[in-house]
């Protein structure tokens, strides 16, 4: 069982999720896995069918999941996005920011260094999933 | 120039804390090489031949003399006394130790530099005509959008794992001294007829293995759509681009997979929807950056006139020296390619003068190009001479611009662990058969530039005359390529035919620009030549 | 002869194989055979070493010559600054890579 770090308050989803093709098809389990070549925008139309979106990170350097993760959350999908997959503690607040709310990465976090790493930076140059003030911003009251 | 405020200063400070728990996590062994590998290239630190080598940015290519002063000190306190300019207008540090970098990136914190993206799959420093502010032929200075540009990509976090590299560069001129069109992505500041400022876009470009040159996505973007559109465009490559084969993921190969057009298509997609989003930067942050790059208080009524009595300086003024807008003041070059030297390469008290010339006689300011050349941009012609001498005492005055010893050349297997054939002596042998002043005078602008592998970080592909080392059974080979260009008719240069020995190379270049001078026709540089008549008689006369 | 190389963690220098230590000195390697891989795999767990790989090289009069060019001009330092290899004294020490 892969531990989950959750950024996001309420309950876990219990739905387990599919593959896209799947969840497209006949699922109504409100779970579906997004893998890094997959075309997130099949689920725009679905998206309040949705309470969990996993998307997998097959290797630390392919960035396909920011994208997907960032294009979610501008589509308006409120739930949770999970990363799965090689997720390393230094790359978590680049995730954060494009929107994603928890971790399930192959090898377990470390809850203090995810803490430590999201409060390592204190402003933000540009805008993203996260509702942060970019400096831009924040220079013109 | 931009001056860092709080948020910026912090941002850097943030980032040395960073690498510095980094690195001290690798060196308990917290981290395998594998891991710490692509963090420490996001900060420029790479493995080379021989040692660490520490990439440092110079955004746009533009510091004062406070700031090279310290790169002459870490050059001092932390390396062999020396740095290297690069082609993309960055310094680097050949002989590091991985537990000094985090102080040295302390020290250059304090002067407001860093070397965040200077390497791996970034946003790298972005490229900047080098007589930005001083061109006579510029319609503005093209720097603070670079500055807006550096900020909005830095720590992007949508794509803070792009497919590869991703290089930008602006300009504001009609000539291009930059190398628009071999970037992955560049602009050009334009006027419509309305008189609206704009960028002309340009997408796809890049060397390497598979060299494009980008083509003009758009004619014209209003300059505050900039954010938006820069992250279409990256978005539909980060999305698109295959990631299963290194050597094929630069935007440029998306682009010719996809075609222009498909690849315009989704991107003016894609920018719609972002400006739909809103969430731009203000009106009132481009002018806050902007006030920074005002011109500096130019002397009114200052004569024109050089005194070019002393022939040697009168030889280096000619040579060196650009118009600049401003009556009385001119643009001073100053050449990084002594004959027997090394391109690129200055020593720490060499940096030490530059930066005392910069800050006494050109508004604290200077420029690094990406011909790996310095500059001191807004001087006083009546100050030349002075100049001059400061840098003839230092050996800095060599009077070679955009001539056959101006060569650029990427440091090939001297230092780098990617190259096949050393660059540096090629660089050295086509140097001292050129060295007469008088034979370079009268072959005129040419521009070699040698790389030692198929990378290309020496420009190979848009040299006049191009020559790109590898590896023959492990013999050094070097492969002659003719006909390409940086400036505003960007081409891309061809193979002549077969390779050549380090010798060889030289020889072959020479008979290239003998068979120039008995073809050229009134006015023509090597590369207009080589343009109306085309590669055969080149080959006859190298080859037959 | 098969040596191995790599690079020192902290400090970057060019380090070669002797046996029971690391050296800067590419003669003082030795013939690992078919040991290697399990060198590498004590040495760089141990920290001590970066990036370390076999390579192939010739033993003779002058000492251990690397079988390429690259491994050559890694064990001096850069033919281009003779005054920054591990022989400076010696101008034309730069032959010894060709």
């Amino acid at each position: 069982m892969v531990e989950v770090l959750r950024l996001r308050d309420g309950p876990a989803s219990e739905a387990e999720p599919v593959s896209l093709d799947s969840f497209l098809d006949d699922s109504d389990g409100g779970a579906v896995r997004i893998e890094a070549g997959d075309d997130v925008e099949r689920l725009f139309p679905v998206l309040d069918r949705l309470q969990l979106v996993e998307i997998d990170f097959p290797r630390f350097r392919d960035g396909r999941g920011f994208s997907s993760a960032r294009m979610l959350r501008e589509a308006g999908y409120r739930g949770e996005v999970r990363a799965t997959g090689d997720v390393l503690v230094d790359l978590v607040w680049f995730m954060q920011r494009c929107g994603f709310d928890s971790f399930a990465p192959d090898v377990p976090l470390n809850p203090a260094e995810v803490e430590a790493a999201l409060a390592r930076y204190p402003h933000v140059y540009q805008p993203a999933a996260d509702g942060r003030v970019p400096v831009w911003a924040l220079r013109h009251g | 120039m931009y001056r860092y405020d709080q948020y910026d200063q912090a941002m850097v400070d943030a980032r040395v804390a960073e690498f510095r728990d980094q690195v001290s996590r690798r060196l308990a062994g917290r981290m395998t090489d594998d891991q710490f590998k692509p963090l420490r290239l996001k900060n420029g630190l790479y493995l080379q031949l021989h040692a660490y080598m520490l990439r440092v940015a110079i955004p746009y290519g533009t510091l004062n003399s406070r700031q090279m002063r310290k790169l002459a000190q870490i050059a001092r306190t932390y390396d062999r006394g020396y740095g290297h300019f690069t082609t993309r207008q960055n310094i680097q540090y050949n002989w590091i130790r991985l537990e000094d970098a985090p102080d040295i990136l302390g020290d250059l914190a304090k002067v407001e530099m860093h070397d965040i993206q200077t390497s791996g799959e970034s946003i790298r420093n972005i490229s900047a005509d080098q007589f930005a502010g001083a061109a006579a032929d510029e319609i503005m200075d093209p720097r603070p959008w670079c500055e807006l540009i550096r900020q909005m990509t830095s720590f992007m976090p949508e794509f803070s794992y792009l497919p590869r590299k991703f290089k930008i560069a602006v300009i504001a001129s009609k000539a291009d001294r930059a190398a628009l069109r071999w970037h992955d992505f560049a602009l050009r500041i334009v006027r419509n007829d309305a008189g609206e400022t704009g960028f002309e876009v340009f997408a796809g470009g890049g060397m390497g293995r598979t060299p494009f040159i980008a083509f003009r996505i758009r004619e014209f973007l209003p300059t505050n759509e900039i954010f938006a559109y820069l992250q279409a465009v990256l978005r539909v490559w980060n999305r698109h681009a295959r990631r299963d084969n290194i050597h094929k993921q630069r935007m440029k190969i998306l682009v010719h997979e996809l075609g222009e057009k498909e690849f315009a298509r989704q991107v003016e997609a894609e920018h719609a929807g972002f400006l739909a989003r809103g969430a731009n930067f203000p009106q009132a942050e481009y002018d806050r950056i902007a006030e920074f790059f005002a011109p500096p208080p130019f002397e009114q009524g200052l004569n024109d006139d050089i005194d070019l009595a002393d022939p040697e300086f009168a030889a280096w003024a000619e040579r060196q020296v650009v118009a600049h807008k401003a009556p009385g003041y001119a643009i001073a070059n100053i050449s990084l390619k002594p004959v027997g030297g090394i391109p690129g390469d200055i020593s720490a008290e060499q940096m030490d003068v530059v930066a005392d010339l910069a800050e006494r006689y050109s508004f604290d300011e200077l420029r690094a190009t990406h011909s790996q050349n310095l500059v001191l941009p807004h001087v006083r012609k009546a100050d030349l001479p002075a100049i001059w001498r400061a840098l003839r005492d230092c050996g800095l005055a060599d009077a070679n611009l955009d001539l056959a010893t101006d060569l650029i050349a990427c440091p090939g297997l001297d230092y780098c662990s990617l190259a096949n054939a050393r660059s540096i002596p090629v660089a050295q042998k086509i140097a001292a058969r050129f060295a007469d002043a008088e034979r370079q005078a009268r072959i005129g602008e040419l521009k070699i530039k040698i790389s030692g592998c198929i990378n290309a970080c020496g420009h190979h592909h848009a040299g006049n005359i191009g020559i790109l080392g590898v590896d023959r059974k492990g013999i050094e080979n070097y492969q002659l390529l003719l006909g390409g260009s940086g400036d505003a008719e960007t081409s891309q240069a061809r193979i002549a035919g077969p390779g050549f020995d380090e010798d060889g190379i030289v020889d072959a270049v020479e008979k290239a620009t003998e068979l120039y001078l008995r073809q050229r026709e009134d006015g023509e540089r090597f590369i207009d030549t080589y343009r109306r008549i085309g590669m055969e008689p080149f080959k006859e006369a190298i080859y037959g | 002869m098969k040596i191995i190389t790599g690079n020192n963690l902290r400090s970057g220098a060019v380090v070669w194989w002797t046996g029971y230590d690391w050296s800067l000195h590419v003669e003082d390697s030795i013939d690992v055979g078919e040991h290697a891989e399990a060198v590498i795999q004590r040495e760089e767990g141990a920290q001590r070493v970066n990036g370390a790989h076999a390579v192939e090289a010739t033993r003779d009069e002058d000492g251990v010559r690397p079988a390429h060019i690259k491994d050559r001009i890694r064990a001096l330092g850069p033919t281009v600054r003779p005054d920054l290899t591990l022989k400076p004294a010696d101008p034309a020490v730069g032959n010894w890579v060709i």
